[in-house]
């Protein structure tokens, strides 16, 4: 569906709308969380209004490469994604599964209390939102359920950002998941700047949307404004210069598993884990247990792993998957094949962040096409 | 959101997949030189454990850590939960050092169960190597208790030296007993060792089952679990009369963690044991 398709209730709010919408949101006890600068790069953490985010801001990425530079206009979100995701919210990269306090009889066993915390998502992307759908059915759809997680899904309220200006890195048009966002909103905004206007056209997704944007002083789009729109995201659309070919990649990656082009990726790769970590569906966690000095009070914790390390598939007598090309291959394997078969849906939204986040500029969109090219070799001629 | 239905009980949290019951220790038992039993019974005395032959539980030692064991004890006894390991790991070695009285957390049981059922009416192939008995046991039982159900059984069974053998007082005298044909076979003799050397493969050709209808429950190392699926193979069994039970590394045991990952399976959710025509494109694939 393009957006220009949608049927949904549209509205306009100005600039000063949207930190009117903000004081809405905390007023009914959502923490808003957004994109802030840290670290000279796009994050995301709480903040308290627009003053906080990254006004003004552009990120320009390229496979290895993020900066950040100053765009010459007042945009709030004119930038696409950096490090961090919204599967830290969701999903955190540490977390306390319980606590045990031996007591000589039976332990006594205290998990964490269900976190209530409602969140306001401020500027989450059509990638992410599809990100975020993925991770639903791995701890949500599955015969066993995340409660932690499936509670503080439910307790969000996500303001929707539609992408204007594409990174060189994303890639999200080839993936379906945007630059436009699809569904999975309360509300969802087009900002649109320049001519001396800067205004936020706002689609409704749910009646929780509707509510809270009743609260904040707006008017109805025009036509004009609906095509002003649909041409934002047509430009944003065309601007996108990378893609990734994806009918064919379940069968391709799975036929590919002597490929000697694991070998010759693996000689770039450093196995860092950068793309696991910042990657908006990766799920994989280990366990850390940790005791007192008197070995009393035990606690266990999850954290975030990557199947770059390889204590990942340690079995006694050693790893299975010991050397990086096996690493990548499981990695590179899963995200965009047995990921359809786990899940139904394919693992990669084409964020991007993956290419710009490799030390070394590894792009996954290129280790693809080059399998590809590996099983028909272009023509010479002689 | 609009996504996930609301639930109107904010602020209670359902039942946590990661959180252990506890468990009693009742009692350690010495199997060989680096391997042990452990028998657990519910702290409330009164919880019944069912479970079907082939599956696992976590167990939980009190600040060390959690593995995957198959439970090895006899799925018609309910008050007893039972596993064989080899305590190689920090949380093993802290297992065999508990004493009767000890609480240990379990979650469990998990995964998918040996063709029991299916077999009956049938010649059963067992194959095990090592350790690899621990998670057949079950099935030896069951077979055991229902032994006219069951057409020739065989039992092949190869461990490193005699004295590494497993569960000959439970299972291998009993079912000699019980009609079940037990071929031995050991890695390396010592004196007074009057049986076989060699692989537990060489065992098979002249093994005493019909190949056309028989089922085979295979576990061992993943090597010995291959040329096993050969000479299986060439007696005429089809990949879909072979079932094995793979192991990977495993933090969950839910389909969280993606640690058990092998291809496009999750050995938590989709195995342990596999019918092996289902498996059979990634056996040979190296360092999957």
């Amino acid at each position: 569906m393009s957006i220009s398709e949608s049927n949904t209730n549209m509205n306009v709010i100005d600039r000063d709308g949207l930190d009117r919408l903000f004081e809405v949101l905390v007023s009914e006890g959502y923490l808003l969380i957004g994109p802030r600068v840290r670290d000279a790069s796009v994050v995301y953490d709480e903040i308290s209004s627009t003053r906080d985010m990254p006004v003004g801001l552009k990120d320009e990425q390229e496979p290895g490469r993020y900066r950040l530079h100053e765009r010459g206009d007042g945009a709030v979100f004119g930038y696409v994604v950096g490090p961090h995701s919204w599967k830290r919210e969701l999903f955190p990269p540490v977390q306390k599964l319980y606590q045990v306090q031996r007591n000589g009889g039976k332990p006594d066993m205290e998990a964490p209390a269900a976190d209530v915390q409602k969140r306001a998502l401020i500027g989450v992307r059509g990638c992410e939102l599809a990100a975020m759908a993925i991770q639903d059915k791995v701890f949500v759809d599955g015969p066993f359920v995340d409660e932690q997680y499936k509670r503080r899904r439910e307790n969000l309220f996500i303001v929707a950002v539609h992408c204007n200006e594409p990174a060189a890195t994303c890639f999200c048009g080839s993936m379906g998941t945007g630059p436009a966002a699809r569904s999975g909103f309360d509300l969802a905004m087009t900002e649109v700047i320049g001519g001396g206007i800067h205004e936020f056209i706002v689609e409704t997704g749910t009646e929780l949307g509707a509510t809270m944007l009743d609260a904040v002083p707006h008017r109805e789009s025009t036509e004009d404004d609906r095509v002003r729109r649909a041409m934002i995201n047509e430009t944003a659309r065309q601007g996108m210069t990378r893609a990734m070919r994806t009918d064919d990649v379940h069968r391709l990656l799975t036929r590919n598993y002597e490929s000697p082009r694991w070998e010759e990726v693996s000689e770039r790769c450093l196995s860092c884990a950068n793309c696991t970590m910042v990657c908006p569906t990766c799920f994989c966690s280990t366990v850390e247990d940790v005791t007192d000095l008197s070995g009393d009070h035990a606690e266990r914790w999850r954290k975030w792993d990557s199947c770059f390390t390889s204590d990942f598939s340690y079995l006694v007598g050693g790893s299975v998957r010991p050397s990086i090309s096996s690493q990548y291959r499981q990695w590179l394997t899963h995200k965009l094949a047995t990921w359809q078969d786990q899940f139904g849906v394919i693992g990669c939204v084409g964020c991007g962040r993956c290419i710009s986040w490799c030390p070394v500029g590894i792009d996954l969109t290129e280790e693809v096409a080059a399998i590809r090219e590996s099983e028909h070799p272009a023509k010479r001629y002689v | 959101m609009s996504t996930i239905e609301m639930t109107s009980d904010m602020g209670v949290i359902g039942a946590d997949p990661m959180l252990p019951s506890w468990y009693a220790v009742e009692r350690v038992r010495r199997e060989n030189h680096d391997t042990f039993t452990l028998e657990l019974c519910a702290c409330d005395g009164e919880t019944a454990f069912g479970f079907q032959p082939g599956q696992f539980n976590m167990l939980y030692v009190h600040g060390v850590g959690e593995i995957p064991i198959s439970i090895s004890g006899d799925s018609e006894r309910q008050d007893i939960v039972t596993h064989t390991t080899r305590a190689v790991g920090t949380v093993t070695r802290a297992m065999w050092q508990l004493k009767r009285g000890d609480t240990i957390g379990l979650r469990g049981p998990f995964g998918t169960v040996w063709p029991v059922e299916e077999a009956r009416g049938r010649d059963v192939v067992i194959v095990a190597g090592g350790i690899g008995l621990a998670p057949l046991r079950p099935v030896l039982y069951s077979i055991l208790h229902h032994r006219e159900s069951y057409g020739n059984v065989v039992l092949l069974y190869g461990a490193r030296t005699p004295d590494d053998r497993l569960f000959v007082d439970e299972i291998l005298t009993p079912a000699v007993e019980s009609r079940i044909q037990v071929d031995e076979t050991v890695d390396r003799a010592v004196t007074g060792w009057g049986g076989k050397i060699g692989v537990v493969t060489s065992l098979i050709p002249r093994a005493g089952f019909d190949a056309d209808e028989a089922l085979a429950m295979v576990c061992g190392p993943e090597v010995m679990m291959r040329f096993t699926i050969e000479a299986l193979q060439r007696r005429g069994m089809d990949a879909d009369q072979i079932y094995v039970s793979m192991e990977r590394n495993m933090k969950c045991a839910v389909g969280f963690c993606g640690h058990c990952q092998y291809g496009p399976t999750f050995i938590c959710k989709d195995g342990p044991v596999f019918r092996f025509d289902k498996i059979e494109h990634l056996f040979g694939i190296r360092e999957l």
